[in-house]
């Protein structure tokens, strides 16, 4: 039974895909699978898959739960680049390092709380009201850097972006920290539950006793605070803060990895862990581009055209072809 | 008074007068400068020269930022019109749609300079344009690579700008143009590392994946500084030495590519002068002084900073313009 559960848990879309694309990496670069020991690190191309991932699948962690509630957070990037200039200007002025880590944490934590008041409390439509920051963000950012690239040497933040653990870059030690602590917090807690009711139904979930302004601030300052743990990996990932650059476009990738596990923009049922899954496809191809030798005009079209593959095999059409074989499971679970 | 010390008044003199008259052309005129906004570090340098230009020779400059928005620099365009400026140079942020504004600084009898990226209106319509040539700069990156290799043989990896955008063309085009005779260099990679550190960084670490270990790779091309940071990043996580087991040459010359040559981790770059204004003011100067007419494209010095062009010296130089 136990056995039958874990692979129809194995049959899912999102793990399907990521092995697909995983194998089409594997037949473009027979070394893809390769891992070598590396001055006390892990050191090869999946390593790298899950070193880069990290970024987007953490702000993934933070989007699923906004978009599980039928909003969006569009200005994750820009709260990165936030994130990543604070820290970066405020070692280089003299702080100590865990000073400056917890300033960009609650930076970030203030951002998705102002997110948070716009929708929860003004009710202005999410997807507007994150507009608002995604803009003013990283002229936030460019501010605070005054237009340079902050470059530091800072052993910690360096340590945050390139460092590793038990082998592991630290990028993706946090994010799995961040996966596991996040998936406990809605799974153990009613709060999940909590976050489809209020996707679902705002008012039906306010009616039923949810106070769900206090549950729409929370979830998108967590997806603020996601958003700063992404940028400080960034910023030290490079030794600098580079508020033009930094997490530029990524809100997308979220959004998209997000979707691609499986969660609808509509809110309502979510996965956190399937997020992560399609983040890691993401960048799993963006890894495979790279290492295949593609000449680079060709990137954004191959991205597509995988993008719309995955979109398909998980689609209700696809599902039913699927569940012609296995017809209750769905429906029980 | 000995002979020796008339000569050297003299002199001094000539140099006095000489001086004062070049100073003259441009010294109290009002010129108007419509900057893009502040895109990159390197946008910084050349508002922060270009100040400085103006301050050394007199120029009572008026400084509009456009924040990346035409609009605001036809604007801007239009208020200098307005107050009568003597001249007006423009970093234009998209080639098309200036004829108007153009014809209007025409009508108003004052002289436009197009600094760093051209535009498509009718030549009449601006004084001259001051840019780069970014071909030259990817040749002359190509060049030193020639020399630094000699006759081994070299698998090149590139790391290109953002697809599709001129630089990232002409720089490429240059370096392949420079390496086109010698058979024993050749590009293995290329791929767009969008200009930034971030993405030259992890390109970089593909490619050190997708060539052995970066046994097969002795040298690295990024088309900007940025990228070749970010690169070298990458080459000292893959256990390696950049400047050493991998030549690293890029081109911009921003501060921290100095720090890396001083420091042995990159070999060369190419510099994209922020200092288009010097040459504009000049161009406008002898203008002034008996009408001539400028080129039409006066072409910025594409010159070359290896270790031994004292790195830590540039980088002090250069880390206070705003890269």
């Amino acid at each position: 039974m136990t056995m039958r559960r874990a692979l129809s848990r194995m049959a899912n879309p999102q793990l399907l895909a990521l092995v697909g694309v995983l194998l089409i990496n594997w037949i473009l670069f027979p070394n893809f699978f390769r891992i070598t020991w590396q001055d006390g690190r892990l050191f090869g191309s999946v390593i790298d898959v899950l070193n880069r991932g990290a970024p987007v699948a953490i702000l993934a962690i933070g989007m699923v739960g906004v978009i599980a509630t039928k909003g969006v957070d569009l200005s994750v990037g820009a709260v990165m680049a936030v994130a990543g200039a604070v820290a970066a200007t405020l070692v280089v002025a003299g702080y100590p390092a865990p000073v400056a880590v917890v300033a960009a944490l609650l930076v970030g934590l203030l951002c998705g709380l102002w997110n948070g008041f716009l929708v929860a409390v003004l009710d202005i439509q999410p997807i507007v009201a994150t507009l608002v920051l995604m803009v003013a963000g990283r002229g936030i950012a460019q501010l605070i850097t005054e237009g340079f690239i902050v470059t530091f040497n800072d052993p910690l933040l360096v340590f945050i972006g390139t460092g590793s653990l038990l082998g592991l870059p630290m990028a993706t030690v946090i994010a799995i920290a961040m996966l596991v602590l996040v998936t406990l917090l809605v799974r153990k807690t009613a709060i999940g539950l909590f976050i489809e009711a209020v996707g679902v139904n705002r008012a039906a979930a306010t009616l039923a006793g949810i106070r769900s302004r206090m549950l729409l601030m929370l979830v998108y300052g967590l997806s603020g605070l996601c958003a700063a743990v992404a940028g400080l990996i960034v910023a030290g990932d490079i030794r600098g803060a580079d508020a033009n650059n930094a997490g530029l476009w990524l809100e997308l990738d979220a959004i998209l990895a997000v979707v691609i596990g499986g969660t609808s923009l509509l809110g309502g049922r979510f996965s956190v862990p399937l997020a992560v899954v399609g983040a890691l496809i993401i960048q799993a191809m963006n890894t495979g581009i790279l290492v295949s030798g593609f000449p680079p005009e060709f990137n954004l079209i191959v991205k597509a055209a995988l993008i719309f593959l995955v979109l398909i095999i998980q689609s209700p059409l696809a599902t039913r072809v699927v569940v012609v074989k296995r017809p209750v499971r769905e429906a029980g679970k | 008074m000995s002979i020796i010390t008339k000569l050297a008044l003299a002199a001094g003199l000539a140099t006095a007068l000489s001086s004062a008259v070049l100073a003259q052309d441009v010294s109290g005129k009002v010129i108007g400068f419509s900057q893009i906004g502040s895109e990159s570090g390197w946008r910084a340098a050349e508002t922060a020269v270009t100040r400085q230009q103006a301050e050394e020779r007199g120029v009572d400059l008026k400084f509009a930022d456009a924040q990346q928005k035409q609009e605001n620099q036809i604007k801007a365009i239009r208020g200098f019109i307005a107050q009568g400026v003597d001249a007006i140079l423009v970093a234009p942020v998209v080639a098309t749609g200036w004829d108007d504004v153009l014809a209007e600084a025409k009508e108003a009898e004052i002289p436009v300079v197009l600094l760093d990226r051209g535009v498509d209106a009718p030549e009449d319509l601006y004084l001259t344009s001051v840019a780069s040539d970014q071909v030259k700069e990817g040749r002359v990156a190509g060049e030193w690579l020639v020399e630094a290799v000699g006759d081994e043989d070299c698998n090149v990896v590139e790391l290109q700008g953002t697809v599709g955008s001129t630089p990232a063309i002409n720089r490429k085009a240059g370096f392949e143009e420079a390496i086109a005779g010698h058979d024993n260099i050749t590009i293995s990679q290329s791929q767009t590392g969008d200009f930034t550190r971030s993405k030259g960084k992890e390109v970089m670490e593909a490619f050190i994946k997708a060539s052995n270990n970066a046994a097969d790779i002795c040298a690295v091309y990024a088309h900007n500084d940025d990228m070749a940071v970010g690169a070298i990043q990458a080459i000292k996580d893959a256990g390696l030495k950049p400047g050493e087991d991998i030549l690293v040459v890029s081109i911009d010359a921003v501060p921290d590519i100095f720090s890396a040559i001083a420091a042995g981790e990159a070999n060369a770059t190419v510099e994209l002068t922020p200092n288009m204004a010097g040459p504009a003011f000049d161009a406008l100067a002898a203008y002034w002084a008996d009408g001539t007419e400028p080129e039409k494209f006066i072409i910025t010095e594409s010159k070359l900073y290896t270790a031994d062009s004292d790195p830590q010296g540039e980088y002090e130089r250069r880390k206070d313009l705003g890269y």
